[in-house]
């Protein structure tokens, strides 16, 4: 990570790594509820979309500064995701996916319509993030706030994991009636997990405002979602580390094929179905399996 | 009076597509317990393989017929290529080949055909017929009367012919089905297939009305969806209420409260239901054996 920068030849390659980072704070998130946990969302960009619109609307309707939105926007996505939670995470397989789906076409369909707080469908502009009068713009700065933020959750998640709350979870998605069983406060332990890679959500939705001054409906919208849920799957569920390697693929992907921009959707489609279908269990998991085995 | 009744007419044509693309998901879900998103590609694809088979200078019953053909293809060659090889996955993995799927219809669609909204001529023209004082298409109970009429055929389809009940033995029990000889992946090629074929329909019929561009599956396949979970997973019955009803309070809250949210009310709708009557209106309670 502080390596990579030597080796960029132009302030977009800069742009690039902090969009794979700020994406790779989410999925970390979205991966401590799927890996860990063993629960999908597949609403997460509502949360992704609640960070984002809380650092446009923060300083421009109630001149909060920017730093402190990111927070009270974490804030409102926790409190968000335990009310919509407590019922939610009742569910299991089909019933939650849908369920998490339409929480987050929920959010997405009320940021296009509030258009007198969020600008509708065309979205807002964002105010600079200013820290200390220092006005932060460039994407080599924000290369290294997403880059510091990223490192920051990947502590953050594995000590998590080695937590008893850790545990606790592993032990739901290995068997929920085996945790409860055990003891385990199998409802509350869900839920603080959910809360919890809701803030993650939120707050690189934050970054995301912020770092492209400009903000739209579509950061909560379905294919967002998706592209999230890609991102863990991709990278493999349950590998902290796989998480950057998802992100990195979907970001850069669409990158290098904006030269033939019309296939993008058929190719992200197709890669999609290519990976669920040969490549289950995802890219970190799989190559650490085949060297194990090669080792041997 | 005639305002509801105009709201109510609207909201039944529409809800007549949800169900068609909720009986989709209910068939293939029944053979296969997999939760098909591509399910609003179809209806798509159906639409748009018709104009463009006109654009092409095609008559409009044949361009139907043609889209028609190529859908269900697409629906079988889906089975066949990204379902099959991934059989045992878990639920989450198939939930996401099929959006994979759909990602990838829509974008091979805006390629084929273009990124314009099309619409096609209506089988009887456009004159609304006065009804108690409200204003109904033609087009609006051709989409009624078909609906009605594949429900049926379905329902004498599976109630009727032996393949039929092959299909609801292989739903009951996958394992016993094969054990006394029913062909199962035949069974759900068939699902498919039929499900394809249904999308492709409801498709060709809601054209007229409502305009079709390569990217209304989305929409339509989770309003579909929200239909079947507002009847209860894995009923037919089910499908076409639930797909009858979100339909109806569309049209009702856009008529009466404001046509901002109209497309909120299905996922507030399937929140609600999955909170409270998880199994659906219909759906039969699932019983875990630990």
């Amino acid at each position: 990570m502080v390596i990579l920068p030597y080796f960029f030849p132009s302030a977009y390659y800069y742009r690039i790594g902090a969009l794979v980072f700020i994406f790779a704070l989410a999925v970390v998130g979205l991966n401590l509820l799927m890996g860990f946990a063993g629960q999908v969302s597949l609403g997460h960009a509502g949360f992704l979309g609640i960070g984002a619109y809380a650092a446009a609307i923060g300083p421009i309707y109630y001149g909060v500064p920017s730093w402190l939105c990111l927070f009270v926007g974490a804030a409102i996505s926790g409190a968000v995701a335990f009310l919509v939670g407590r019922p939610i995470l009742r569910l299991k397989g089909h019933y939650l996916a849908v369920a998490t789906l339409g929480f987050g076409l929920l959010v997405a369909i009320v940021l296009t319509n509030e258009a007198g707080w969020t600008g509708g469908p065309d979205g807002m502009s964002v105010p600079r993030l200013a820290l200390f009068n220092w006005q932060v713009r460039g994407s080599d700065a924000w290369y290294w706030i997403a880059g510091a933020t990223l490192v920051g959750g990947f502590v953050l998640a594995l000590n998590l994991m080695d937590s008893p709350t850790g545990r606790a979870l592993q032990a739901i998605h290995d068997s929920e009636i085996a945790a409860l069983v055990l003891g385990i406060d199998v409802a509350r332990k869900k839920l603080t997990i959910f809360v919890i890679s809701a803030m993650y959500a939120s707050v690189a939705g934050s970054y995301l405002a912020l770092f492209n001054g400009h903000v739209t409906p579509d950061v909560a919208g379905f294919l967002r979602s998706i592209e999230l849920v890609a991102m863990v799957v991709l990278g493999g569920m349950g590998s902290i580390v796989g998480s950057l390697v998802g992100a990195a693929v979907l970001v850069v992907l669409p990158q290098t094929l904006t030269i033939f921009h019309e296939y993008e959707q058929a190719v992200l489609g197709f890669i999609l179905m290519v990976f669920m279908i040969f490549l289950r269990r995802g890219i970190v998991p799989s190559v650490a399996a085949t060297f194990a085995r090669w080792r041997k | 009076m005639a305002e509801l009744l105009q709201f109510v007419f609207s909201g039944l044509t529409v809800g007549a597509i949800y169900a068609l693309v909720a009986l989709g998901f209910t068939l293939i879900y029944k053979a296969s317990d997999i939760i098909n998103f591509a399910q609003g590609e179809f209806v798509m694809l159906g639409g748009m393989t018709t104009v463009f088979a006109m654009l092409a200078g095609v008559s409009l019953p044949l361009a139907a017929l043609i889209a028609i053909i190529v859908t269900t293809a697409i629906g079988l060659a889906l089975h066949r290529f990204a379902i099959e090889p991934a059989r045992g996955a878990s639920p989450v993995a198939l939930i996401m080949i099929t959006i994979g799927a759909s990602i990838f219809l829509r974008g091979i669609a805006q390629i084929i055909f273009d990124r314009r909204f099309h619409s096609l001529p209506s089988l009887f023209g456009d004159d609304p017929i006065k009804f108690g004082g409200a204003a109904i298409l033609p087009q609006s109970l051709v989409v009624l009367a078909s609906a009605i009429v594949i429900v049926t055929l379905l329902w004498l389809f599976i109630d009727r012919t032996l393949l039929g009940k092959a299909v609801i033995a292989t739903s009951a029990n996958r394992l016993a089905a094969r054990l006394i000889g029913v062909d199962t992946r035949r069974i759900v090629d068939l699902s498919f297939a039929v499900s394809a074929a249904i999308g492709a329909i409801a498709g060709v019929l809601i054209t007229p009305i409502a305009l079709t561009s390569y990217d209304v599956g989305t929409l339509l396949a989770l309003k579909g969806f929200a239909a079947v979970m507002l009847g209860g997973l894995g009923s037919a019955l089910g499908a076409v209420v639930g797909g009858l009803l979100i339909g109806l309070f569309e049209a009702l809250d856009a008529g009466y409260l404001s046509s901002n949210y109209k497309d909120a009310i299905a996922f507030l709708i399937i929140l609600i239901v999955l909170i409270s009557i998880p199994r659906g209106l219909f759906g039969r309670a699932k019983i875990e054996r630990v």
